[in-house]
């Protein structure tokens, strides 16, 4: 997936949402900008599949060396999937963030959050935060 | 006393000298005790295994400096002091603690006694950056009538740089005036650089052998370029707080406001080494803080710092509560994911019937009971 066709939270998680057997599906995952302002990732926190996750709240966690921070989720819905291997690789996150590095896959129940950010808006948060 | 200390700002935005260059090369930037420190320039792992493996520099001028000249102020520290400095050879450094009168720990420092090339004898006193002020004000409170004692707070007068790890020797030698491979750790001298006075130490916060040089503020960006230019043949590389924190974790060295605070003693905090009950000649030696530490010695202590191992991935941090037969028994007072034994890694204080080797725990990380285990320290001991 590019990173310019994806939708990002100001939290730094970003969605890209398919169309499966008639389903909205969100893929969610997290912005490399995210991954390099973390750095040394140990911990990796997955929701189980099942899980009802809301837009704009925690799915899950994300550890570094230094602190633990929180995954909000960009999508109403149910997981239908969570990339089980993610956790014990997580140095895939800097090398494929938006592909490989994939966390979750909702089943969207309800539109996405109106507050998701397109890939310019994004990009220039991420450039008024660093 | 006279020259009292010049107070640091409290808002943060005390600059090192090395401010731009930290900016420069790209460090984030955070508030540490007032000042603007660098927390890392690349990434914590790697600045840790640069240290352990290589050789790093770190800026720590944040560290309180306070000198102490005058005939009295060998007396003066020997009753502020939980060990004795009249004892001290010139060229020695000693770990020592500061307590209050109920044995409460103010600050940990370290203590060197030293000469200026023209023979006068002083002492050096490097204190937490976080107590500098306490503990200024604490000397002036206990300072007897008519001491024959000056106290200057050299802080920001001077920089303090920290170059650490198997090659740090190799790589200041050629700098230095003296022969650093023959000085021993914990040894130090005034030495000089540029003509000016420089204070040379073998010592460190990291847990491998190193250097640390104390030189005037208005000499540090020359000094660190000559450090680095040196240190080019080992591919030196700056590291920050966040490497020294995870650094000094491995090697259980205790941190004030996390393993130490007023309301930990020596005994508790597995520190009594630091403390000399008795002088040279075998008397009972009466420093701020002796009858309650001879107190707690006599009824035995209650609790005592220990290391904790647990299982998975998410490093205890600090404050979580550890749990022992299904109760509630002490806090994590430091944890991090441990980069050289690639685990997590934590201390705690625990109640002395928990605390031995092999104790079986558990820790409360964020809602889930994590299985822990109480370990010898330190977490990771140089060969």
């Amino acid at each position: 997936m590019n990173a310019e066709d994806l939708l990002y939270c100001d939290t730094h998680e970003w969605v890209f949402v398919s169309e499966q057997d008639g389903q909205k599906i969100a893929t969610v995952g997290i912005s490399a900008f995210a991954v390099e302002q973390l750095t040394d990732l140990v911990y990796m926190e997955l929701p189980s599949v099942g899980t009802v996750v809301t837009a704009g709240k925690e799915f899950g966690e994300v550890e570094s060396v230094k602190a633990v921070s929180p995954l909000y989720s960009p999508a109403t819905g149910t997981v239908t999937e969570v990339n089980e291997g993610l956790p014990d690789n997580l140095e895939i996150l800097n090398s494929d963030p938006y592909e490989a590095g994939w966390i979750m896959k909702v089943s969207v129940s309800e539109d996405l959050s109106d507050k998701l950010l397109d890939y310019t808006a994004y990009q220039r948060q991420c450039g008024e935060a660093s | 006393m006279t020259n009292a200390a010049a107070q640091p700002e409290s808002n943060g935005d005390v600059q090192t000298a090395l401010f731009s260059w930290h900016v420069e090369q790209n460090a984030r930037m955070v508030d540490f005790a007032g000042w603007q420190m660098p927390i890392q320039y690349t990434s914590i792992v790697q600045e840790h295994e640069a240290t352990r493996n290589n050789v790093t520099i770190f800026d720590v001028s944040h560290m309180g400096r306070l000198r102490f000249n005058g005939d009295g102020a060998g007396a003066l520290l020997d009753r502020m002091l939980t060990r004795s400095v009249t004892d001290m050879q010139v060229g020695q450094v000693r770990y020592s603690l500061m307590c209050n009168h109920d044995g409460g720990i103010l600050d940990d420092v370290l203590v060197y006694h030293l000469e200026t090339p023209s023979g006068t004898r002083y002492f050096l006193l490097v204190v937490n950056a976080s107590n500098l002020e306490k503990i200024v004000n604490w000397i002036a409170a206990q300072w007897p009538d008519e001491a024959a004692v000056e106290l200057c707070d050299r802080t920001q007068e001077t920089s303090m740089l920290a170059i650490q790890g198997p090659n740090a020797i190799a790589t200041v030698a050629p700098l230095l005036s003296i022969n650093i491979g023959e000085m021993k750790y914990f040894r130090a001298k005034v030495t000089h650089q540029m003509n000016k006075p420089c204070i040379v130490s073998r010592t460190g916060y990291t847990g491998e052998d190193g250097v640390e040089l104390i030189i005037r503020r208005d000499q540090t960006d020359q000094i660190l370029q000559n450090i680095l230019a040196a240190g080019r043949q080992f591919g030196i590389s700056p590291a920050g707080l966040g490497a020294r924190d995870t650094l000094r974790l491995e090697s259980a060295m205790p941190l004030y406001g996390h393993e130490l605070d007023e309301n930990t003693n020596p005994l508790e905090a597995g520190l009594e080494f630091a403390v000399s009950w008795n002088d040279t000649n075998g008397k009972n030696r009466d420093f701020i803080g002796s009858e309650a530490l001879t107190e707690f010695k006599k009824t035995g202590i209650q609790r005592q710092r220990v290391g904790l191992l647990t299982d998975g991935k998410r490093p205890a941090r600090e404050g979580y509560a550890v749990f022992g037969d299904g109760k509630e028994v002490g806090i994590i007072t430091s944890g991090t994911y441990s980069p050289t034994l690639e685990q997590p890694i934590a201390m705690a204080y625990l109640p002395t019937l928990y605390a031995t080797t092999g104790q079986q725990l558990e820790v409360d990380i964020r809602g889930k009971l994590t299985p822990a285990t109480v370990c010898n320290l330190p977490f990771y001991k140089r060969i």
